[in-house]
């Protein structure tokens, strides 16, 4: 059984690898390119912590085989921050204290990120029912909510 | 295991037609990749459709609309003419799984997948919607209530794929909805739902009507005693309560982890008659 | 919110305090690498040549393991060890042993998913494969879940032979755990009643689903030397138990507890650690073990499921006159005892002249429980707020008036023995009461539940060590994971006491060879009892630096004071001086003696009872039986909230644990004893569209065993909501709730039964 190649972009960097069919693209991510800040809660979609955008459209990693990523372009939570400057919604999920254990964060970064470049201004159910596939055992989604709705505003006024 | 992702649909039908062992064609993968990682399959072929033209286009067709099938559940959404004409169907199809699962999965992967429970397929069985098919002994078109025949199992024969569904024109003054009962808000599997799709006079009389069922039954129900208990109404009281009863009654459903014979039955029933209220009055109707 | 307290002597004194750092709101330590992907949790470790290890396990409920053939896995390729319970060294206490056996089966498995043999190979593919070629012969047995029936004499035993000390006669071999607790004549107290309530109420087991699946990597030379890395609530407690489960001495092996992605109990035992240790130490090579999500509801603990008969008698002005309450818990297949913490807590809210509680557990073929938020606390106080509130709608009173009435207070004797000191029920109480929660009018098909809760907070093993650097900074040195954002607890404490601005401080969790013994990260104690070590250990530099600026000054160390991060002189008789700063002293400490730092070790106790008050209003739709919450308004004494964000997120947190708990989440069993929901999917914890917002409000009713006043506050909060919701759904949909989830097709059940 050989090994398939794919080319793809990752966070803006080209990146190639080797991956054998049945491997996911989380498990590329977080085992041959050295990306660990997608997580794996599941593996079968139930948590989100996997998000990523796959040519800019939320999907959760665990249910994309890496070899359909040929091609494509993939954004991870290392991607979101510019350099030393964190993006909008980083800033408002930690001043909002959004997160306790941090597991779930890199999924809802995703996750929310996508949401604001569709919808602007959402209102507060809005963001609860497109986050309800970020599955977050510690914070009750209060803060998280919070936050996601300060960064939009904070994102419209900019 | 072999990944292929063919550009042509030949390409495609070759591979599977040929595969000894078991294959996989893969859509948007939501089923599939749950289904290899808890190893309930374990396929020699999996066949990428996402790259063969068409596959990713929705198209107006006859006053109606070609759906391909890699087209996702959040490109269906974004689509406003298609929403406008089948609500209900996009409703349906936007109530699987979550925002991710939006972004890849599809309507003919849910249709294929065979569950019981699958959200979009009583919708698109209320809509009278038509798959095209593809195979090896060339194309043929089958109505979307002819695919699953039981759980986990189609009439599709080896090699067969389906490239698009299409959901048909209809008339003015026509509505439909899709509601399905979930312990939680989302993110969960259908213990009951309904997909009703009528068409309304100039009076609010109602001239036709589809009523379906998912997961009270291993295949989905279309039930006739609910659809004609409201033709030739307004919907009033009296009508929804023997749609309500017809649902109820034409339920066969299973006892499991997700819900009792008995609630199933209920709520079946009850889904019916708010899906029944919200398909009139997307229709114009008011009450 | 946090609303202050200003009555009462401890709280006064307390409040005289004028804090700088603590009760301010910034942003966590932690926090940038957890929101640019950087923070490594347990599964993001890797060590070059490394293996992967997967576990097979039992398909069984119940069966004796009459053989184990490992030969096929060892013969494939790429296959490099293979462990069974024959690879571990016998222990000699029980309760390790216990945790041994549910580590690796030996001679029988207890539950589906009971792990039974280890393979570690150069890839996850080929140790799955390998597993394929193990060949186990069982011999079933028959099984059983239930709690009830596992009391059963028909019912099968788990442990045959197995003696369990101070078990009353006429209980069966599976009754593991028998305890009583309580005081004054029951008879008398019932006489007393205007009314007596009898009910009985069953809970479903729950798993903490914290969202990371258990991890670890483990490496072991021939020297016989070893480190593991791993999510854990507790790196000494996984040393020792690694350690002795593998034949080696706690020096040689060497603990670090990655970042963790929640625990809530469930990460203070071993599952994978002593495996992929063994496996290291055969193989040569480092060996990773992480879980899959199903293996993480198979054989992970989940808590227990309860079963529970409660009797009150109140009379007609809502005077609690008895309470009774015979408590049966199973926590799988091992013995614990949670059920004894729920019979401590079940009235523990309450100033009772006679009170009495019994508690059984019961051993049946489940995975063995592991600790979940204020463990046994939850179920127990659920029947009895339940039973509160029916009383109150039977008499027509005032759910909160009564619970005024009745609450425990200082001098109160307590359910459970000791006689309360400062504590802040009825604060909490009398907070929920004023609140415009209370007082929101309700639509159609709505109810409103109130319950209090009540856990006891632990103190525990702690060291803390804290170095001054010489640019005057200083490093905090602990050894408990930060589950929640202890770390800026922890910090901001250290800041205050030296009196220096937040961003000098840094706080690190170090390894087990790097910082004294520390209890595991649980029972709420970690800004108790990590803070309390820290407040002490910056005393000590304090007491240093001012040596130190003695020193300086020619004068005596008694005559220097600490005065906002800086040594001055006691006075005008000490001499006359400027006040020398921290950053002078640490930058001239070389000359005067050499580094300067400060630690302190404690066995801590006077962690500080903790109450809190849940309000919630529910909306039923009575022809689904679906629940929604309209709002939810937690109340909590916290002693002093020392980063009051964090303190928010785990009354917050805890809430939806208990919601989750009340309405859906419950491991489901088929009749043939394996578990049908091992997954996200059917085992539904709470999504954020199934929630409002979660109001917060903190009440300060200082802990006299803190120097600055602090309660832990992590495990309340899942108390309350259990009875809460169900008494909200009790009153919307018209019918008394007595079964744990109150999932819809039990709802609708219930309101069509009530016809
Ligand atoms: C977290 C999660 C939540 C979910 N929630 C829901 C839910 O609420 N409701 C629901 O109904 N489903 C749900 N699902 C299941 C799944 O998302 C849907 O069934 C989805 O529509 C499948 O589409 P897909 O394109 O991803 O299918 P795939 O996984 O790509 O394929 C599904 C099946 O159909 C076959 N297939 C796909 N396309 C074709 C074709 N064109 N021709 C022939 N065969 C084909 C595949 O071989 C496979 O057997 C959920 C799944 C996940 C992971
Ligand atoms: S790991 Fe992908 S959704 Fe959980
Ligand atoms: S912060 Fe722990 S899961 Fe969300």
């Amino acid at each position: 059984m050989s090994k398939i190649h794919v080319s793809t972009s990752i966070n803006g960097d080209a990146v190639e690898y080797l991956c054998e069919p049945e491997e996911t693209l989380l498990d590329v991510l977080r085992n041959r390119v050295g990306l660990t800040g997608a997580k794996e809660g599941c593996g079968s979609g139930d948590c989100g912590a996997c998000s990523v955008a796959l040519d800019g459209r939320l999907v959760c990693s665990c249910l994309v085989l890496a070899a359909e990523a040929e091609g494509k372009t993939v954004s991870t939570v290392e991607g979101i921050a510019e350099g030393e400057n964190l993006h909008v919604l980083q800033q408002k999920l930690l001043d909002h204290a959004a997160l306790q254990c941090g597991i779930c964060t890199p999924g809802i970064l995703i996750a929310s990120k996508a949401l604001l470049e569709k919808n602007p201004d959402p209102t507060e159910t809005e963001v609860r029912y497109w986050l309800a596939g970020n599955l977050c055992r510690c914070t009750g989604y209060d803060k998280i909510i919070r936050a996601v709705m300060d960064a939009a505003a904070e994102m419209r006024g900019a | 295991m072999r990944f292929e992702s063919p550009d042509t649909i030949e390409q495609a039908i070759g591979l599977l037609n040929t595969c000894e062992g078991t294959s996989r064609v893969l859509a948007g993968g939501t089923d599939v990749l749950v289904q290899l990682r808890l190893a309930l399959v374990e396929p020699e072929l999996i066949v990428d459709i996402k790259h063969i033209a068409g596959m990713r286009d929705i198209t107006a067709e006859d006053g109606g609309f070609r759906i391909g099938a890699a087209v996702s559940g959040a490109e269906m959404g974004e689509h406003a003419d298609l929403v406008a004409l089948w609500p209900g169907v996009v409703e349906a199809m936007e109530l699987i799984g979550s925002t991710q699962v939006q972004g890849r999965a599809t309507l003919a992967g849910n249709l294929c997948n065979a569950s019981p429970a699958a959200d979009s397929v009583p919708a698109m069985v209320a809509a009278n919607a038509v798959a095209t098919i593809v195979g090896p002994n060339g194309t043929r078109e089958c109505p979307v209530a002819d695919i699953p025949v039981s759980p986990s199992k189609t009439s599709l024969t080896k090699g067969e794929v389906i490239t698009s569904i299409y959901l048909p024109a209809r008339p003015d003054n026509s509505g439909d909805a899709y509601l399905r009962f979930i312990p939680r808000t989302e993110m969960d599997i259908a213990v009951s739902s309904a997909g009703v799709s009528l068409t309304i006079n100039c009076d609010g009389v109602v001239t036709q009507a589809r009523v379906s069922l998912g997961a009270v039954a291993p295949t989905v129900l279309v039930v006739e005693d609910a659809s004609s208990a409201i033709i030739g109404t307004k919907l009033e009281d009296a009508a929804i309560a023997t749609l309500q009863a017809a649902c109820s009654a034409a339920c066969n459903p299973i006892d499991d982890k997700r819900g009792t014979v008995e609630f199933r039955t209920k709520t079946a029933g009850v889904m019916a008659k708010r899906a029944a209220l919200i398909a009139y009055s997307r229709a114009g109707g008011s009450k | 919110m946090v609303t202050e307290y200003k009555e009462g002597s401890v709280g006064a004194e307390f409040n005289k305090r004028e804090f700088k750092v603590v009760g301010t709101r910034p942003p966590r330590p932690d926090g940038v690498d957890k929101v640019t992907g950087r923070a490594l949790f347990g599964a993001d470790f890797t060590a070059p040549g490394m293996l992967h290890a997967t576990v097979l396990r039992s398909p069984h409920a119940h069966a004796r393991i009459v053989s184990i053939d490992t030969s096929g896995a060892l013969a494939m390729d790429g296959v490099k060890a293979v462990v069974t319970s024959e690879d571990f060294v016998k222990q000699t206490s029980s309760g390790n042993q216990d945790t041994l056996d549910n580590c690796m089966a030996r001679g029988k498995v207890f539950y589906d998913g009971h792990a039974i043999v280890a393979v570690a190979a150069t890839s996850v593919k080929i140790a799955n494969a390998a597993l394929k070629l193990i060949k186990v012969e069982y011999e079933i047995l028959p099984h059983e879940t239930d709690v009830d029936a596992a009391m059963l004499d028909s019912a099968p035993v788990l442990h045959e032979g197995r003696k369990f000390r101070n078990i009353p006669e006429g209980n069966n071999a599976n009754v593991s755990g028998y305890w009583e607790f309580g005081h004054g004549d029951m008879d008398e107290g019932f006489a007393k009643a205007d009314i007596v309530i009898e009910r009985s109420f069953k809970t479903a087991a729950t798993h903490q689903g914290y969202i990371e699946p258990h991890a670890t990597l483990a490496t072991m030379g021939p020297d016989g030397r070893g480190e593991i890395w791993v999510c854990t609530q507790g790196q000494f407690m996984v040393r020792d138990l690694a350690a002795a489960f593998v034949g080696i001495e706690a020096s040689q092996l060497r603990v670090t507890a990655s970042e963790i992605g929640g625990g809530f109990g469930g990460k203070t035992t071993v599952y994978l650690e002593p495996v992929a240790l063994a496996l290291a130490k055969k193989s040569g090579r480092p060996v990773k073990m992480v879980m899959t999500r199903e293996e993480v509801f198979r054989a992970s603990g989940p808590t227990t499921s309860s079963s529970t008969d409660v009797k009150i008698g109140m009379t007609k002005d809502g005077r609690i006159t008895a309470g009774q309450a015979k408590l049966r818990y199973q926590g799988g297949a091992f013995p614990n005892i949670t059920a004894m913490l729920g019979a401590m807590t079940a009235f523990a809210s309450y100033d009772l002249e006679a009170v009495q509680t019994q508690a059984w557990n019961v051993l049946t073929n489940r995975p063995k429980q592991a600790a979940y938020r204020a463990p046994g606390a939850p179920m127990a106080i659920y029947t009895v707020e339940s039973v509160v509130d029916e009383l109150c709608q039977k008499l027509g009173l005032d759910p909160l008036e009564v619970r005024l009435l009745n609450a425990a207070k200082k001098g109160t004797l307590s359910s459970y023995g000791p006689t309360f000191d400062e504590i802040g029920l009825v604060a909490t109480l009398e907070a929920a009461k004023a609140h415009p929660h209370y007082a929101a009018p309700l639509g159609p098909n709505q109810g409103r539940g109130v319950s209090c809760g009540f856990w006891f907070n632990f103190a525990g093993n702690t060291s803390v060590s804290m170095n001054i650097n010489e640019d005057g900074t200083v490093a905090v040195i602990e050894g408990n994971p930060d589950i929640g954002g202890s770390r800026a607890s922890i910090s901001m404490m250290a800041a205050e006491e030296l009196g220096i601005p937040l961003e000098k401080v840094r706080t690190i969790v170090a390894d087990t060879n790097a910082i004294g013994f520390n209890d595991v990260t649980d029972g709420s104690r970690v800004t108790f009892a990590v803070g309390l070590a820290t407040i002490k250990a910056a005393r000590a530099a304090i007491q240093n630096m001012c040596g130190r600026a003695a020193q300086i000054w020619g004068i005596d160390a008694d005559a220097v004071d600490w005065v906002d991060g800086a040594a001055v002189p006691t006075g005008h008789n000490a001499g006359d001086f400027p006040p020398m700063s921290l950053a002078k002293i640490a930058a001239d400490s070389a000359k005067t003696g050499g580094p300067i730092a400060g630690h302190f070790e404690v066995n801590a106790d006077g962690a500080g009872v903790s109450f809190g008050v849940h309000l919630v209003d529910v909306e039923v739709d009575p022809e689904t039986g679906f629940t929604e919450i309209k709002r939810y308004t937690v109340f909590q004494d916290a002693g002093k909230a020392i980063h009051p964000d964090y303190v928010e997120g785990q009354m917050q947190g805890g809430a939806v644990q208990g919601i989750g708990w009340a309405l859906n989440e419950e491991y489901i069993y088929g009749e043939d004893g394996k578990l049908q929901n091992a997954g996200f999917l059917d085992y539904r914890i709470p999504v954020a569209s199934d929630l409002p917002m979660i109001d917060a409000v903190i009440l300060e009713i200082p802990n006299p065993g803190h120097p600055y006043g602090v309660r832990g506050v992590g495990e309340t909060g899942i108390v309350p909501p259990l009875a809460a919701v169900a008494n909200g759904v009790s009153h919307a949909a018209g019918v008394r709730m007595t079964e744990l989830p109150m999932s819809p097709p039990r709802i609708l059940a219930a309101i069509d039964g009530a016809k």
